[in-house]
């Protein structure tokens, strides 16, 4: 099972890596040297979610709860009154089986706890729409002072698993079930709340998260081929947005699309859309799951039957570059 | 009280071989999926389907039917394997477990297949559905019961108790709930993950009739069916001890079976043994 570390050997880009969920519970093991204060909660997923990485490494600061998810996340709130730094981990839908939990427990009473939520999106593959979370972060950015980020390969779990123990306060992080490419550079560096150029463009901006990233930029490879430059944004952190970015990109590039593997009610595209009105306004477009559930199939196929793969994402820029003012 | 005979027994048992059959080859064919918790609950199942309850595969929808819920939704194969044998759908709709566009999702979903009465896959919430149905059913004076398939994993979920609760203050004589006691869940031993421990005394506690049975022997199973159709006034919780894997040696009693498909050389070895 145990692969090379994703820290020691960068991966070559595009190389495929481990899943982010791998990356996660590796992460944890190389952090937990360096910082004693931070503890890991499971709720009988253990394999599932990465944790049992850390679980075998560093079994006293790992805490089991059994299939209870509404009683891990409030115990977590309540190891965190004590000073700990309780990372509570299960899968992206029984994250929100413990949201009201989350809600007050974590926000409201503003504990330090960081969740961190397996198995988001169509990516979830054969286990179905049931176990598929599409609006996992719509709700946790619904939570007052929830910060969300959802990193897009394994180099940015790590930093990410990093950043967001630095962070006080309460944040909900997507990890991913599918092994990902690495897309991000050697020198890429993770910021909370920032959101990062990887690719430059003066036609369009591609805001993307998670495994959605690697599309995007595929598609703006795609759209390169027929002359359109299309910047790619990575926006790992979906809440706070970065609005500073996004009002840039709207103004050098005059339109923007939005790409993630969500619902496009209340996800990355309602953050940017949000943003946009607020700061500087032009014509978008969302790619993302259309206020529907998933179902069984291989991520990629239901990628393509639920309309995320880059082929959409080219279709929805050129849609967007129609509708700019000239 | 229905008789129990030797040729109902006969029946089950030869419908619970041709499941548990069934379940390895559309395991085999998906490629992912949990085979441990379908076979250990595939003799209950199987008496449910092939004697207890009253159903019509040609009428999924009539009224007065029996109702099942397999609130260990992850055990979906053994649901799929009864209502095919059943006649619910053509059995080759088996080979297309987990799928893109089959019926027969990762998780029973009742909006894309006949027969099945929730959709479930997280724990704890089918218990609930069973205690609303069984609520219907007494509000409506409907003659109907329903029946329940819990894991022992899936009862550390507060929700459980929430329904237990919820079913003992309504007095649902007419719902009965299995507890699938194979001992394990995803992580390992269930008392090493979080004990539910001591099963029956806490139904008991929280007012159900409280049978114990061996999972496996039909005659058992058939007897609590009896059993529960007499008690009044209060839900029955059927603690059944069962083997997770049942049927194949090689997976019997081992958690690393929880959530893993069988490969190719692992279904042949595995129907050798079931034939
Ligand atoms: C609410 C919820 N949390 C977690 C899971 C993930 N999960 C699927 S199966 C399982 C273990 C179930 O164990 P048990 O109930 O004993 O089932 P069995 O042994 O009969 O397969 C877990 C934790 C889930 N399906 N639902
Ligand atoms: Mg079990």
């Amino acid at each position: 099972m145990e692969q090379p570390g994703t820290s020691q050997e960068p991966l070559l880009l595009g190389s495929s890596g481990d899943s982010l969920r791998e990356a996660f519970g590796k992460s944890l093991v190389t952090l937990a040297d360096r910082y004693d204060n931070f503890v890991v909660l499971d709720a009988d997923v253990a394999g599932g979610t990465g944790t049992h990485h850390f679980r075998r490494a560093y079994p006293k600061r790992f805490f089991q709860f059994g299939i209870a998810e509404q009683n891990m996340m409030a115990v977590a709130a309540g190891m965190a009154a004590t000073g700990l730094v309780p990372f509570v981990t299960t899968f992206a839908v029984f994250c929100l089986r413990a949201y009201e939990q989350a809600r007050l427990s974590v926000a409201y009473a503003g504990r330090n706890v960081k969740i961190v939520a397996s198995h988001p999106g169509l990516d979830v593959g054969p286990d179905g729409g049931s176990a598929q979370a599409l609006e996992d972060l719509a709700a946790f950015r619904a939570i007052p002072g929830m910060v969300v980020v959802s990193p897009a390969d394994p180099l940015e779990v790590e930093q990410a698993t990093e950043a967001i123990l630095n962070y006080n306060g309460p944040v909900y992080m997507r990890t991913g079930r599918s092994p990902v490419l690495r897309v991000l550079p050697a020198d890429y560096s993770f910021e909370l709340g920032k959101g990062k150029i990887i690719q430059d463009g003066i036609d369009a901006t591609i805001v993307a998260c998670g495994v959605e990233l690697a599309r995007a930029l595929t598609a703006a490879d795609l759209l390169a081929r027929e002359s359109i430059s299309a910047r790619v944004v990575n926006m790992s952190t979906i809440k706070p947005i970065d609005d500073e970015l996004l009002a840039k990109c709207a103004l050098e590039t005059g339109c923007i699309v939005t790409a993630e593997d969500h619902n496009i009610y209340g996800g990355l595209g309602s953050a940017v859309a949000e943003s946009l009105v607020g700061n500087h306004l032009c014509p978008a477009e969302m790619v993302g799951i259309k206020d529907r559930f998933g179902e069984s199939g291989e991520p990629e196929e239901l990628a393509e039957k639920y309309g995320i793969t880059a082929d959409y994402i080219c279709k929805a820029v050129k849609k967007a570059i129609t509708r700019k003012q000239y | 009280m229905k008789e129990i005979t030797e040729q109902s027994v006969t029946i089950t048992t030869e419908k619970a071989r041709q499941m548990r059959r069934n379940i390895i080859s559309m395991l085999g064919q998906a490629g992912s999926g949990h085979t441990g918790g379908s076979l250990s609950a595939s003799d209950i199942v199987a008496c449910l389907y092939f004697w207890e309850m009253n159903i019509d595969p040609k009428n999924p929808g009539w009224e007065a039917r029996d109702r099942f819920v397999l609130s260990k939704g992850h055990a979906a194969p053994v649901l799929y394997a009864a209502l095919a044998e059943k006649g619910f759908f053509p059995q080759d709709y088996l080979n297309r477990l987990r799928k893109l566009g089959s019926p027969l999702q990762g998780h029973p979903d009742m909006r894309k297949l006949p027969g099945v009465e929730a959709s479930t896959g997280s724990l704890g919430q089918g218990i609930s559905w069973a205690v609303g149905m069984a609520l219907a059913g007494k509000m409506d004076q409907k003659p109907y019961r329903v029946y329940a398939l819990l894991g022992d994993g899936e009862i550390e979920e507060g929700m459980v108790w929430e329904a237990s609760m919820a079913a003992a203050h309504y007095k649902l004589d007419n719902l009965t709930a299995f507890i699938d006691n194979n001992g394990l869940q995803i992580d390992g031993r269930v008392e090493e993950v979080m004990s539910p421990l001591p099963i029956p005394d806490k139904f008991r506690a929280f007012g159900w009739e409280v049978l114990e049975i061996d999972g496996h022997d039909h005659r058992q199973i058939m007897q609590a069916l009896n059993t529960a159709r007499t008690v009044q006034n209060r839900p029955t919780a059927v603690i059944a001890h069962t083997i997770k894997g049942k049927g194949c040696s090689f997976m019997e009693n081992r958690a690393e079976w929880h959530g893993v498909a069988p490969k190719p050389d692992e279904v042949e070895k595995a129907l050798a043994e079931l034939s």
